[in-house]
C-alpha cells in the first residue's frame, strides 16, 4: 500500500517556486529589506562626468562640510589592493587614480548617515581632470588604434581560401548588433557588518558569492577566511550580477571596516544603468561562401566587441559569440576572430547567453543571405547546413556534435505552427496590402552547456539531516528566479524519499560552501543538483549500513519508501528512522561535491571539447509592420525547447516563456543610446523600453520537447535552461527582416541592424524602397 | 482659519498622523524606512516600473474609490484624507493568501518576486473594477508593471484566472467599504494644511480659492497636481521643491464636464478621472488615451499638469491644440483664457506667471462629420514617451478641405502647429495629391532634432507619413487593412 503513495516534490514534476507564497505576500526579503543594525551609514559613489580624462584632483571640501556626511572613500583608504578585475588582470581599480576611462565611472564614495545626504553629497565634489580624446564603440576604437582588452581568440578548420575560390557564390555583410542592459528588478546593493579582528559580514545580491568574498579580502588586504559573503535571493540576475557587484561589496566592507558600523550601498536606477556593465554590443563581419542550393561551402567572421575600458569577462564572452558563431550549421571551412576592443564605455560584462546570442545571431543573418540570394525559404536553407548525424558534425572548435535533435526539433515545430502554409498566405497578403507587411521566421538554436573556464564546472552542497528528520539544504548555487533551490530541493527529496516540505532550503553563504562558481552559465542545477546528490547518497550510505548492521539484513533489503524506511520486513516513519540513527551515531551531514566529466579545451590550439552537451530549440514567429511608422507587433509564436528531462516542466517552461521575450526585447525595442560626450541616455525603464505584457506575441505557443533526455548522465538526465532559450527571440528579428524584404518582393536581405526599433524598420523599408 | 500641521490618513487598517512631512518626502520611503513595510519595492523610482505599486483610495464626488499609484513618486502630504493599502494588507489577519495572490503562485506568476508585490496591487486593483478581464484589459491594466523574469505569461494567466479563486464582493475592501467611507470622512476637516520644516514646506490648500490665496502668500512655490513629472524631479534631479502647493486633493479642481458644445476639464482631473467622457465623446482619443503611461500614472497624472509643465514631447497637447482647446489661467480672482497653443512659449517656457495657476482646459466638440485623429509614435507601443505625438483635425465639405488644424509634439522645442502643411491642405480638393504636398511642406515646418528617442530622420518621415496616413485612414476607397491591430 504504501508503495503506491508518493512523496510531494518529487522530480519531473511541476512545482511552484519555493518562495512564491512569499514573493506574492512582500514577505520575500531582499538585501534593502534586512534591518538595518543600530548605527548604520550609508554609502553612495561620486561618479565622472567625462569620457576619458587624466584625472588631476579631486575636492571634498563642500562634501565634507555637509551636515550628515561621515567621511569620503577613494583609493587612498585602500588597505588591499585597488583590484577588483574578476579575472585577475589588474586593470579594473575600485576607484581610478590618474585616469578616468568612461562617463559614469565611480570616482569616490560618500559616507554618511542616509542615503539621502550620501547622495547629495556626492554630486559637490570637484574633480580636477584634463580631457583626452575618447572612443565609445568597436569601430571607432579599431581606427584610434584602441588595444584588445584581452587576447583575442581565433578559430580555424579546413581551408577558408580555397572553398571561398572554389565557391559559385559569395556574400560579405556588416552587421551591428546592439547591447542590453539587464534591467533586473532589484538593482545592486551590498550590506556590510564588521565584526571583530579583520571579519566582515556583507550581504549582497550576486550571482558569484565566492568571488565577492574573494574580492573583498583582496580590496582589504585580508585573509579569505574573514570575509562572510551571504545571499538569499536575488530579485533578478542574468548575468548582471555575476561580476557587477564585486564593486558595491567592495565599497561597503572598505567603509565598514574604516567606521566600524554597518554600511549599506544601493545605487539608484541610473547609477545602476550607467556604473555597471551590459551586454556586449558587437560589430560584425561575416563572409559566406555558399553553393547554389545554398549550402554553406566556407565562413570566414570578424566579431568586434564594444568591451569597455577593463576586461572583465569580455574574454569568455567574445569567445563564446565565436563558439556559437555555427549555431545549429556545418561550416565545411571555417575561419573566426574576436577582436575583443577596449572603448571607453562601461565595462561590458555577462548577460544571459554570455556572447553566444551575437554569435547565433550572425549565423542566421548569414543563411538569411543565402536564402535571399537563392530565391529559397530560409527554413530549405536552415536544414540544409544543419549538423549531420554521422557526418558534417564537427564544429569549428572541433567538437563533434553527437547529440543533434534539431531534425526531428524542428520538423515538430514546422508542423505544429503551420509554418509552410502561413508563410504561403503571408506572401499572398503582402502582394496586396499596400501598408501593413507581414513576416515569418522558423529559426533554431543550439546551445552549448558548460563554462568554458575548465575549472568553473565543479559545484558543493551541504545537507544536514537533523535527529527530528526535517533537513537542511545548502549549496553553492544562488537563486536569482529561476527556481534553482526548488530543483535541487527536488532532487534530495526524490533521493530520500520524503516530502519537499520536509526540506528547508536555506540562504547561499560561503561559510557553508567555499570556492563556489557563478551561478552562471545555465549551470545551477546541473551542478548543485549533482553535489547536493552526492551528498544525500553520502548520508543514504551511511544509514544503510547502519539499519542492515542493526536489523541483520542485507543492505538492499533497506529501502527508502516515500516518507519510510523499509528494513527487511520492517517499516518505520523517516524520522523514527533518522532518530535511531541519531542515538546510534551515525553521521548525518555530509558535504557532497561534483565536477563535470569529459570537457577539455585548448584555448591557443582553439580545440577540445569545451561543451558537456548542447540544448536545443526552435521558434517560428509572425510579426506585422506598418510601413509608414516602423511600429510592429508579434502576432504569434511557437516554440519547442528541449530541456531534456525536465525536473520541473512548469519552472522550465517559464524560463523558456522569460527568455523568448528577453531575447526579443534585445532585438526590438531595447537600445542603448550614447551621446558624442560618451554618456548613456538611455539608463533608465523611462528612456530604456523593456518589453511589457502587451508586448509578448498576441498568440504564445510554448511546448517542452518531452520525448527529449539528456544522453549524458547529468542529474535525472536533464538539461540546462537559462540561456538557451534566450536565442529563440532571434525569429522575430529574421521575421521583422521579411516583413521589410517584402517591400522590394524579397529580392535583397534587408539591411538591418539589431535592436529592430520602429526607426530601423522604417529606415531599412525607406532604403528598400528607394531602389538600389 | 487655523492650519493644521500634520498629515492624516488611514495607513492599511490604522490611522496615522505624521506631524513633520516636507514636500518632498515619498510615499515610499515613508513605508519602507519609516514604517519597514517593505513588501513595497523601489525599482526605478520614476514610475516606470510599477514594483512599488500601492493603491491609494479616496473620497470624491463619486464615494470611495481606490487606484493603484506608484509610491515612488507619490509625495506624502498628498495622500492626506485617504487609505492607503499595501501589499501587506492583502492576506488575511491568518495569513491565508488573498485570491489574487493564489492565482499568481498557482500560476507560477512570479520568478525572482521584486516585481511581485506591485503586480499583485495592480491585479488587485483590476480584480475590484473588472473580476472577469479579457487579456486586453490585463494589459492595459499592466502597462507600468515591468517583469524582467517570467515573459508575463503566467501572469496573464493568473490574472484572467482570479476570480476563480474569490469574488471582489468579500474582499475586505469591499465589506468594510462604509467604516472605511465613514473614517476618511472624518478625516475631511476641510482646514489647509501647511506642514514641514520652513524651508521646504507641504501646503495642503482647502479648497480652489484657498489655492489662489496659497499662491499669493507663496509664489513661485512648486505647483504640485499628480506629481508624475515632479515626482522624478525629485527621486532622480534631487532638486527641492518646497515650498510645495498639492492639489490633488481639491475636487473642485477635478470637473469633467460637458458644457454646450465643448467640454470642460478641470486641471486637476487625472487622466483616468477624464477618460470615459473624453472618449464617448472624442472617440479617436480612445486608444491614444490607453498610451499615456501607465495605469498607475495615469491615475495620478493630470491634464493640466501634462499642460503646465509644458514638455515638447506631452502626450496631450498635440491632440488638444488639433482641437482648439483653450485653457483657463487663474490668479486671486482674476482669470484669463487663451488658446493653448499660444500658452507654450519655448522650450521650458510657458506664459504663465509665478502666482498663476491653470485652472481649466475648454475642449470644443468637432462638428459632426469633421475628421480627427490622434497618432503616438514611440519605440515601445506602451508606456513610453512618444517620438513624435500628432493631432489633426479638419472638415471636408464638397470635396474640398477646411481649417485644418495639424499640431505635433516631438518635433520642436513646443508643442506646435504645422502652419505650412495646413496651408497646402485649406481649400485643396480631398486627395492623395493634397496630403502629399502637405507632407512636403511638413518639411518646412518643423527641423526636429535627433536624440535617443529617435533621429531628425526619422521624426520627419514619420510625421510626414502621419499626414498620409491620415488620408488613407479617412479616404473611403482604402479597403486594405492599415493599421496594427491594438492589444
Amino acid at each position: 500500500m504504501k508503495d503506491t503513495v508518493s512523496i510531494t516534490g518529487s522530480a519531473h514534476t511541476d512545482q511552484t517556486h519555493d518562495s512564491a507564497v512569499k514573493h506574492v505576500t512582500g514577505r520575500a526579503d531582499y538585501t534593502d529589506d534586512i534591518a538595518l543594525p543600530e548605527g548604520s551609514l550609508h554609502a553612495y559613489l561620486g561618479v565622472s562626468d567625462v569620457a576619458h580624462a587624466k584625472l588631476l584632483d579631486i575636492d571634498f571640501t563642500e562634501v565634507l562640510a555637509m551636515p550628515g556626511v561621515v567621511g569620503v572613500l577613494t583609493a587612498a583608504d585602500i588597505p588591499g589592493a585597488n583590484d577588483i578585475s574578476p579575472t585577475g588582470l589588474k586593470d579594473e581599480p575600485v576607484f581610478p587614480t590618474d585616469e578616468i576611462q568612461f562617463h559614469g565611472q565611480p570616482l569616490f564614495a560618500v559616507v554618511a548617515e542616509t542615503r539621502d545626504i550620501a547622495r547629495r553629497a556626492a554630486e559637490r565634489a570637484q574633480v580636477a581632470y584634463e580631457t583626452l580624446p575618447h572612443a565609445l564603440d568597436p569601430v571607432a576604437a579599431q581606427k584610434a588604434g584602441y588595444p584588445h582588452v584581452t587576447a583575442p581568440l581565433k578559430l580555424e578548420r579546413g581551408n577558408v581560401s580555397a572553398a571561398q575560390a572554389d565557391a559559385p557564390h559569395r556574400i560579405r555583410g556588416r552587421m551591428r548588433v546592439g547591447g542590453q542592459d539587464h534591467m533586473y528588478l532589484e538593482g545592486q546593493i551590498a550590506l556590510a557588518i564588521p565584526g571583530e579582528d579583520d571579519d566582515v559580514i556583507v550581504h549582497c545580491s550576486t550571482q558569484h558569492p565566492s568571488e565577492a568574498q574573494h574580492m573583498v579580502a583582496h580590496v582589504l588586504g585580508v585573509p579569505s577566511n574573514a570575509v562572510v559573503v551571504n545571499v538569499r535571493r536575488m530579485g533578478g540576475g542574468f548575468g548582471g550580477k555575476e561580476s557587477q557587484m564585486n564593486l558595491f561589496c567592495a565599497v561597503a566592507a572598505l567603509a565598514a571596516k574604516k567606521w566600524n558600523r554597518a554600511v549599506k550601498i544601493r545605487p539608484d536606477r541610473d547609477q545602476d544603468m550607467t556604473a555597471t556593465g551590459k551586454r556586449h554590443d558587437f560589430v560584425i563581419d561575416y563572409d559566406v561562401a555558399f553553393d547554389d542550393a545554398g549550402r554553406i561551402q566556407a565562413v570566414e567572421g570578424c566579431f568586434a566587441a564594444r568591451c569597455g575600458f577593463s576586461a572583465d569577462l569580455s574574454g569568455p564572452v567574445t569567445d563564446r559569440a565565436l563558439f556559437h558563431a555555427d549555431n545549429a550549421y556545418f561550416y565545411p571551412n571555417v575561419r573566426l576572430n574576436s577582436r575583443p576592443m577596449k572603448t571607453n564605455t562601461v565595462s561590458n560584462t555577462a548577460f544571459r547567453g554570455f556572447g553566444g546570442p551575437q554569435g547565433v545571431i550572425a549565423a542566421e543573418r548569414m543563411i538569411e543571405e543565402i536564402a535571399y540570394a537563392t530565391g529559397q525559404d530560409p527554413l530549405d536553407v536552415r536544414k540544409a547546413n544543419f549538423y549531420g548525424p554521422d557526418d558534417r558534425n564537427v564544429t569549428p572548435y572541433h567538437q563533434k556534435v553527437e547529440d543533434n535533435i534539431l531534425d526531428r526539433l524542428v520538423a515538430e515545430l514546422e508542423q505544429t505552427s503551420d509554418y509552410r502554409r502561413r508563410r504561403q498566405d503571408i506572401i499572398t497578403f503582402n502582394k496586396t496590402s499596400p501598408v501593413l507587411k507581414r513576416g515569418i521566421a522558423l529559426t533554431p538554436v543550439k546551445f552549448g552547456i558548460s563554462f568554458t573556464a575548465t575549472w568553473y564546472n565543479q559545484a558543493g552542497a551541504l545537507v544536514h539531516v537533523y535527529n527530528d528528520g526535517s533537513i537542511h539544504l545548502n549549496h553553492g548555487g544562488t537563486e536569482m528566479g529561476q527556481g534553482l533551490n526548488t530543483k535541487v530541493a527536488q532532487v534530495v527529496a526524490e533521493a530520500f524519499q520524503v516530502d519537499i516540505g520536509r526540506i528547508k532550503i536555506t540562504r547561499t553563504t560561503t561559510e557553508k560552501v567555499p570556492n563556489t562558481s557563478a551561478t552562471a552559465a545555465s549551470s545551477g542545477t546541473d551542478l548543485n543538483g549533482m553535489a547536493a546528490l552526492d551528498a544525500v547518497e553520502q548520508i543514504k550510505a551511511r544509514l544503510v549500513k547502519f539499519a542492515a548492521e542493526t536489523w541483520g539484513v542485507s543492505p538492499d533489503e533497506v529501502r527508502f519508501l516515500p516518507n519510510t524506511v523499509r528494513i527487511g520486513q520492517d517499516e518505520l516513519a523517516f524520522d523514527a528512522f533518522i532518530k535511531q540513527a541519531y542515538l546510534a551515531r551515525v553521521q548525518l551531514s555530509a558535504a557532497g561535491f561534483y565536477k563535470t566529466p569529459k570537457i577539455h579545451w585548448d584555448r591557443a590550439r582553439g580545440q577540445g571539447r569545451p561543451f558537456y552537451y548542447y540544448a536545443y530549440g526552435a521558434s517560428c514567429s509572425e510579426v506585422t509592420i506598418d510601413t509608414l511608422t516602423g511600429e510592429y507587433r508579434v502576432d504569434r509564436t511557437d516554440i519547442l525547447h528541449d530541456v531534456g528531462r525536465s525536473l520541473n516542466p512548469a519552472l522550465d517552461k517559464g524560463q523558456v516563456e522569460g527568455a523568448f521575450v528577453q531575447g526579443m526585447g534585445w532585438l526590438t525595442t531595447e537600445e542603448l543610446w550614447w551621446d558624442d560626450a560618451g554618456r548613456l541616455r538611455t539608463h533608465a525603464p523611462s528612456t530604456y523600453k523593456i518589453p511589457l505584457a502587451s508586448d509578448r506575441p498576441r498568440v504564445f505557443n510554448v511546448k517542452l520537447a518531452d520525448w527529449s533526455e539528456n544522453r549524458e548522465l547529468t542529474i535525472k538526465r536533464s538539461k540546462a535552461v537559462g540561456e538557451p532559450p534566450f536565442m529563440l527571440g532571434i525569429s522575430v528579428f529574421e521575421a521583422l527582416s521579411m516583413a521589410v524584404a517584402s517591400v522590394a518582393d524579397y529580392r535583397e536581405c534587408p539591411r538591418l541592424d539589431a535592436p529592430a526599433t520602429p526607426e530601423r524598420v522604417l529606415m531599412a523599408v525607406a532604403r528598400l524602397q528607394a531602389g538600389p | 482659519m487655523t492650519h493644521r500641521t500634520d498629515i492624516r490618513f488611514i495607513l492599511n487598517g490604522r490611522d496615522v498622523s505624521v506631524p513633520h512631512v516636507a514636500a518632498d518626502q515619498t510615499l515610499l520611503d515613508f513605508l519602507r524606512l519609516d514604517r519597514r513595510l517593505t513588501g513595497t519595492k523601489e525599482g526605478c523610482a520614476e514610475g516606470d516600473c510599477g514594483a512599488c505599486t500601492v493603491l491609494v483610495g479616496r473620497l470624491g464626488a463619486s464615494g470611495l474609490s481606490y487606484a493603484p499609484v506608484n509610491a515612488c513618486i507619490r509625495f506624502l502630504a498628498s495622500v492626506d484624507g485617504c487609505h492607503v493599502v499595501t501589499v501587506e494588507h492583502l492576506s488575511g489577519p491568518d495569513g491565508r493568501l488573498h485570491p489574487v495572490q493564489r492565482a499568481m503562485v498557482d500560476h507560477h506568476g512570479s520568478q525572482c518576486g521584486f516585481c511581485t508585490p506591485g503586480f499583485v496591487m495592480a491585479l488587485y486593483a483590476l480584480w475590484m473594477q473588472t473580476p472577469e478581464p479579457t487579456e486586453a484589459q490585463v494589459e492595459t491594466a499592466l502597462q507600468g508593471n515591468l517583469c524582467r523574469c517570467t515573459g508575463y505569461e503566467p501572469i496573464i494567466r493568473a490574472a484572467v484566472a482570479v476570480s476563480r479563486y474569490g469574488t471582489p464582493a468579500s474582499d475586505h475592501l469591499s465589506t468594510e467599504r462604509e467604516t472605511m467611507t465613514a473614517r476618511l470622512a472624518a478625516l475631511q476637516d476641510g482646514r489647509r494644511v501647511v506642514t514641514g520644516p520652513e524651508d521646504n514646506l507641504s501646503i495642503l490648500p482647502a479648497d480652489v480659492d484657498d489655492l489662489a490665496q496659497c499662491l499669493q502668500t507663496y509664489p513661485g512655490a512648486t505647483i504640485v497636481a499628480g506629481a508624475t513629472d515632479v515626482g522624478l524631479w525629485v527621486t532622480k534631479f534631487l532638486r527641492r521643491i518646497g515650498p510645495a502647493i498639492f492639489t490633488g486633493h481639491l475636487d473642485g479642481l477635478k470637473t469633467v464636464q460637458r458644457q454646450g458644445s465643448s467640454l470642460l476639464i478641470g486641471a486637476g482631473a487625472s487622466y483616468t478621472d477624464c477618460q470615459e467622457l473624453l472618449t464617448s465623446h472624442l472617440p479617436h482619443l480612445s486608444s491614444y488615451w490607453d498610451r499615456i503611461a501607465g495605469w498607475q500614472v495615469r491615475n495620478m497624472g493630470t491634464v493640466g499638469g501634462n499642460i503646465a509643465n509644458g514638455s515638447p514631447i506631452g502626450d496631450t497637447p498635440p491632440v488638444l491644440i488639433a482641437l482648439g482647446a483653450e485653457i483657463t489661467l487663474r490668479r486671486g480672482s482674476e482669470r484669463r483664457m487663451l488658446p493653448l497653443e499660444d500658452f507654450f512659449i519655448d522650450y521650458g517656457k510657458q506664459d504663465r506667471r509665478a502666482d498663476e495657476f491653470v485652472e481649466c482646459i475648454r475642449v470644443p466638440l468637432p462638428e459632426p462629420g469633421d475628421l480627427d485623429a490622434a497618432y503616438k509614435i514611440s519605440k515601445r507601443r506602451d508606456e513610453d514617451i512618444s517620438s513624435v505625438a500628432a493631432g489633426i483635425h479638419m472638415s471636408v465639405s464638397d470635396g474640398v478641405i477646411r481649417n485644418p488644424r495639424i499640431a505635433f509634439g516631438g518635433m520642436a522645442a513646443t508643442p506646435k502647429r504645422a502652419p505650412q502643411a495646413e496651408a497646402a491642405l485649406t481649400g485643396k480638393p480631398w486627395t492623395r495629391a493634397s496630403f502629399e504636398a502637405a507632407a512636403q511642406a511638413l518639411a518646412n515646418d518643423f527641423t526636429p532634432l535627433t536624440d535617443w528617442r529617435a533621429s531628425a530622420e526619422y521624426r520627419m518621415l514619420s510625421a510626414q507619413n502621419l499626414l498620409r496616413r491620415f488620408f488613407l485612414e479617412h479616404d473611403t476607397r482604402t479597403d486594405s487593412p492599415i493599421q496594427l491591430a491594438s492589444a
